[in-house]
């Protein structure tokens, strides 16, 4: 209870910290309307709409198989299909989402920054995939673009993020949650948390970086998050702390032995992970240029320093590095570079996924068994900590020597070269954490009363591979 | 007729066949077993959670035997299967009832 009650507290602060922004940026919009004038809309680029339609690809991946692997070779033998139907039946629920109203409600209004718009939640503008899919112009077939990518195309990616955020909270839940309460929660977590934070961070919202929008207290809130660090990461990781703290803990657990299945499958799955990720933070550029190439070295640095110094810690700590930790620690410096990725140097990279590596041990193996949470499989413990961390140590290391210039026009970034991006970057994360911390707290509850959170205890030992899905994921004939 | 139950390493298992193949032995039926004896568990540490594994895998053997074979089959196995460290595992001698071969019907040392 007390998680909750200081949760309510921050959320409650944000909500009053972000309501008295809005108001601010009304006065900023009218100055900042007529600067730009409609610019044609730019040819379609050939080489960048391959990249990005490999890295849509590359990002569904690390759903199934990467996710479904990853997860369900921690959880009991009687679980392991319950978790990967989790994951595969988000591939398809929210992909069905998206393409009905999750991209506009995400992306919708263009240009950017029309003052009728709004700082807050996208427009209807692309509702059933209208002004996204192409259509007959006299004797020629256009495409709505964005940049140099077929709208569709941009559309496809962001996609592949709106199916692997929910993803990551089955984790927190794993191995006691009714999966029919899970689908209508991934609905309503879509929706109600997803799609504004998209809009808020990548949307010209009130979190974006170089919006006059995101404004509070003559404060710029502005935050740089290259690939998902609050979007994706700190709002599943909080959601999945919520999750574990409401839903309580699974039968026997400190008990009855929960050791991984299968830890095989855990490997395959984080490897999938990494390469998938790849996709996830260089296709984050949105063309196939230097960015990329900025943010898939920072990727495959702080992934290989994790994987070095969690099962460094354990080395030390217990005498033997495990697989399981270099695994978690690949995964542990991949969440934590997200938001840096297209921003900071190859050493800055190697250090956060080292320090990611680390932090996130301590939080996995020290605070859970000390607070005692059943955060199952740890999406709190590598996506919350490691989500925060890296969007507060962009801040740190985010440089304008490493982005592109439209980005950074010029100026200072991250404090170690004199910017003054570290406030907003911890502005921006408190303020992801206590939007997704009190509607996922409020979800759950509805959901609680009407539609039960948890299996029977009957259900629960049986297993949720016979108890939901009528099947065993292991049979023997 | 006896049943040797044999609970050994599963390294030695290869050894072990051979040899008994090696003295006559037709046939054996093998499965995964865990169990403990004088072998102490040991402790497995996932993401810093400690686990006691008490039940140590092995292999279990068994074989059937005509009563004078019975000695013979014991001592292959004892000498194969043995590092002379704590957990090389144990033999049983077990009398038998009955075999049947399905087949065939035959019963008794026939059916073996």
């Amino acid at each position: 209870m007390r998680f909750v009650r200081q949760g309510l507290i921050t959320c409650i602060a944000a909500i009053v910290l972000v309501s008295s922004a809005g108001r601010l940026v009304a006065f900023q919009e009218e100055e900042t309307v007529a600067k730009e004038a409609a610019a044609p809309p730019a040819a379609i680029d050939k080489g960048d709409n391959a990249w990005m339609l490999v890295s849509s690809a590359l990002v569904l991946m690390m759903t199934a198989p990467g996710l479904a692997l990853f997860y369900s070779g921690l959880v009991r033998k009687k679980n392991v299909l319950g978790v990967m139907m989790q994951c595969l039946f988000l591939m398809g629920l929210m992909s069905v989402i998206w393409a009905l109203y999750g991209y506009s409600l995400s992306f919708g209004g263009s240009p950017k920054d029309k003052p009728e718009d709004s700082a807050w939640i996208g427009t209807g503008e692309y509702l059933f995939m209208q002004n996204v899919q192409p259509e007959l112009v006299g004797s020629e077939v256009v495409y709505p673009t964005e940049g140099t990518l077929p709208r569709l195309t941009h559309m496809l990616f962001q996609g592949m993020f709106f199916i692997i955020t929910p993803g990551l909270i089955c984790g927190a839940f794993a191995e006691r949650m009714k999966f029919s309460t899970m689908v209508v929660f991934s609905i309503l977590w879509g929706t109600l948390v997803y799609c504004p934070l998209c809009h808020w961070v990548w949307d010209n919202g009130i979190l974006t970086f170089g919006s006059p929008r995101a404004v509070f207290g003559g404060m710029n809130t502005g935050a740089l998050d290259f690939a998902g660090g609050t979007v994706v990461h700190i709002s599943s990781g909080a959601s999945a702390l919520i999750c574990c703290l409401v839903m309580g803990k699974r039968l026997g657990y400190l008990q009855d032995p929960m050791p991984p299945h299968n830890l095989t499958y855990t490997v395959i799955g984080a490897t999938m992970l990494w390469v998938g990720w790849f996709g996830f933070n260089a296709g984050s550029a949105l063309n196939a240029g230097g960015l990329a190439s900025t943010a898939f070295t920072a990727t495959h640095f702080a992934a290989a320093a994790g994987t070095l110094t969690w099962p460094l810690m354990e080395w030390i700590t217990h005498g033997k590095p495990t697989v399981l930790g270099a695994c978690s620690g690949a995964v542990a410096g991949l969440v934590c570079i997200t938001p840096a990725s297209g921003f900071v140097q190859p050493m800055p990279a190697l250090l956060m996924g080292a320090v990611a590596g680390v932090v996130c041990y301590l939080s996995v193996a020290k605070m859970k068994p000390k607070f005692g949470y059943d955060d199952s499989l740890d999406a709190f413990g590598v996506h919350g900590v490691g989500g925060t961390l890296g969007a507060v140590l962009t801040g740190v290391f985010a440089t304008k020597q490493a982005t592109d210039y439209a980005i950074s026009g010029g100026n200072s970034l991250g404090i170690l070269e004199g910017g003054s991006l570290l406030v907003p970057q911890i502005i921006a994360a408190g303020i992801t954490w206590g939007y997704a911390v009190v509607v996922t707290f409020v979800l759950l509850k509805v959901l609680d009363l009407s539609m039960g959170l948890r299996v029977s205890q009957q259900e629960e030992v049986q297993g949720l591979d016979y108890s939901q899905h009528g099947e065993e994921g292991y049979i023997f004939l | 007729m006896k049943k040797v139950e044999a609970i050994i390493r599963h390294f030695k298992l290869e050894d072990v066949k051979t040899a008994l193949a090696e003295q006559g032995i037709q046939g054996m039926t093998i499965s995964e077993v865990r169990g403990f004896g004088r072998q102490k568990g040991h402790t497995e540490m996932y993401r810093g959670t400690e686990y006691t594994v008490d039940f140590v895998p092995k292999v279990k053997i068994e074989v059937i035997v005509r009563n004078e074979d019975v000695a013979k089959t014991v001592s292959t196995i004892m000498r194969t299967a043995q590092t002379g460290q704590i957990g090389d595992g144990k033999i049983f001698v077990i009398s038998l009832d009955e075999a049947v071969r399905i087949r065939t019907g035959e019963t008794g040392v026939d059916a073996v």
